[in-house]
């Protein structure tokens, strides 16, 4: 007896629909059509990639076990050739000073960038221009700015400290305008409604209840202003691990002091990570 | 009791004296140690804006080189991307074994994680410098940079992704006495896939900046032509430069905001 029959004998009333097909339990809807568009994208443009990269005839298992070679040397065998260990603290103190000076000078712009481009702080007009305009200068690289502002005020930490400034700013705007914008509209408003004004608002109600937000993403940049200063050192000249490391690489060909070196970046990484992981903690277990 | 509130108030007002004179000493040391200079860093703010009104913008003879450059900037973002998806894919392998939700067992969890802290931890310029001994200057070497710093970062945030969402698919999986790969395939995969998507178009991103950072240390991409022109003080076509990687960045991130909308 087929389903037909049966639903005809109890009179249902509901239509017997042919369900032999395979039912369906993923539909293809939108989230899973873009999801798979992406994921394919992206593969095909991995392999695209590595079909016209220009490898300059060099092997890769060759490379590679040249490279693990090189760790080795590196990692095992670290000495300073070229400089003492004093000053290698003194360069590695002159790279963490311009990721704090960087961080310092960044964060106070962005904490008044931020009110103005929270939406619930200011208008809606001046928030999306404050946010374009620090989308933008986000989307440069820090090494570009840094680059730029070198031809008018020479290589060197003041080119370095403004040029990295800029990437900070349009990260902690947006960090610091979407914490603001978080705060609950009720404590505004109660605020507004006592005749307390804007700055009151600011500094009474909405600093104060994002404060942890705002160290802790403070904090994250100051670990990635790090790593770009390590970067700038080499690049642009700025001066302390980073260009000890250039010369080490580039000039002498001494891995053993490239590693020794490394060995100085990566400890004080392991250590602002440490804190930054405290930080976060602090931050979950308050909320 | 009026005592008490009190007291809170004066502790806190200390507390914040505290921690500005503590801001303020590390500020003052930083400016010391690095030797800078903050009237002629004002002033050479306003002088570089300036100068760059004058002197960086494209002109017509900039505009020719354009075709060489998009060249240029398409090696770069393929190098970002296909750094970002190869490491991607490692990371969701050892993010698996770190996650205390899908761990075998304590010894590959210590391990991956220790791997994974290692390589996110040395900058991308670092790795450039050390790949460049045996890769020389070719794409290979800012691939594996970016490589190496992408998988770190990656099985930080796959990590923290599968432990937050998956704890209780894992579960039930689990209770029906489904297999790992069983769990992995329909538990794991599916409920931080989404999440795990948004982390690497931000790696991207990031990954397209930093490629030109790296560019110029190892003689590739965009950053290799920046590098190239601004050295020449050939400015015009350095602007040029800048301009498109701005609008590469902008609408790679518009696409990338886009799907994190539908996705997430």
């Amino acid at each position: 007896m087929s389903m037909e029959q049966v639903l005809k004998g109890t009179g249902s009333k509901y239509k017997y629909y042919n369900t032999s097909k395979k039912i369906n339990i993923r539909p293809l809807n939108k989230v899973s059509l873009i999801m798979n568009a992406t994921l394919i994208s992206l593969a095909v443009l991995t392999v695209y990639g590595f079909m016209t990269f220009d490898y300059k005839n060099i092997s890769i298992v060759e490379a590679l076990a040249q490279t693990f070679y090189n760790l080795r040397i590196m990692f095992f065998e670290p000495h300073l050739k070229y400089f003492t260990l004093g000053e290698a603290f003194y360069q590695l103190a002159v790279t963490l000073g311009l990721a704090f000076l960087t961080t310092i000078i960044g964060a106070v712009i962005s904490v008044f960038l931020g009110l103005f481009s929270a939406e619930n702080l200011s208008s809606r007009k001046v928030s999306h221009i404050i946010k374009n305009f620090v989308a933008v200068i986000r989307a440069v690289p820090t090494v570009l700015w840094v680059l730029i502002f070198a031809v008018a005020a020479g290589l060197g930490s003041v080119a370095a400290v403004i040029g990295m400034t800029f990437h900070s700013v349009g990260y902690l705007v947006k960090a610091y305008s979407e914490s603001f914008e978080e705060i609950d509209h009720g404590v505004i408003e109660a605020l507004k409604a006592s005749g307390a004004n804007w700055w009151q608002i600011v500094f009474q109600a909405v600093i104060p209840s994002s404060i942890t937000y705002m160290l802790s993403w403070t904090f994250m940049r100051f670990e990635i202003n790090f790593a770009v200063a390590v970067a700038m050192g080499a690049v642009a000249g700025a001066g302390g691990l980073g260009f000890e490391l250039f010369m080490a690489s580039g000039h002498y060909f001494d891995l053993r002091e490239v590693g020794m070196i490394t060995y100085f970046i990566l400890i004080t990484a392991f250590v602002l990570e440490a804190i930054s992981t405290k930080l976060k903690l602090r931050l979950k277990e308050s909320v | 009791m009026d005592k008490d509130i009190k007291d809170i108030f004066v502790k806190r007002r200390w507390n914040k004296i505290f921690f500005f004179s503590v801001l303020a000493a590390f500020t003052i040391g930083s400016i010391i140690v690095t030797n800078f200079d903050l009237t002629r860093g004002f002033a050479s703010f306003f002088k570089a804006v300036m100068w760059s009104v004058t002197n960086f913008y494209p002109d017509a003879e900039a505009m020719k080189r354009l075709p060489d450059i998009l060249i240029k900037l398409r090696e770069t973002i393929l190098l970002a991307v296909a750094s970002t998806t190869l490491a991607a894919v490692a990371a969701f392998a050892f993010a698996l074994l770190g996650s205390n939700t899908t761990k075998v067992n304590n010894f590959f969890s210590l391990v991956s994680r220790g791997v994974a802290s290692v390589s996110r931890n040395i900058p991308d310029a670092v790795w450039a410098m050390i790949l460049l001994f045996s890769f020389g200057q070719s794409a290979l070497t800012g691939y594996f940079a970016l490589f190496f710093v992408t998988f770190g970062f990656l099985c930080r945030t796959f990590t923290e992704t599968i432990d937050e969402v998956s704890g209780s698919s894992v579960e039930a999986l689990q209770a029906t006495g489904a297999d790992y790969f069983h769990i992995v395939s329909h538990a794991v995969i599916p409920s931080s896939l989404p999440q795990m998507l948004s982390w690497i178009l931000y790696m991207i991103e990031t990954n397209i900046r930093s490629a030109t950072l790296i560019g110029m240390l190892t003689g590739t991409g965009i950053g290799f032509s920046f590098g190239i022109f601004y050295k020449t003080m050939n400015y015009s076509a350095a602007s040029l430069v800048v301009i498109v990687v701005v609008v590469a960045i902008l609408i790679i991130e518009s696409m990338s905001n886009y799907v994190r909308r539908v996705i997430l």
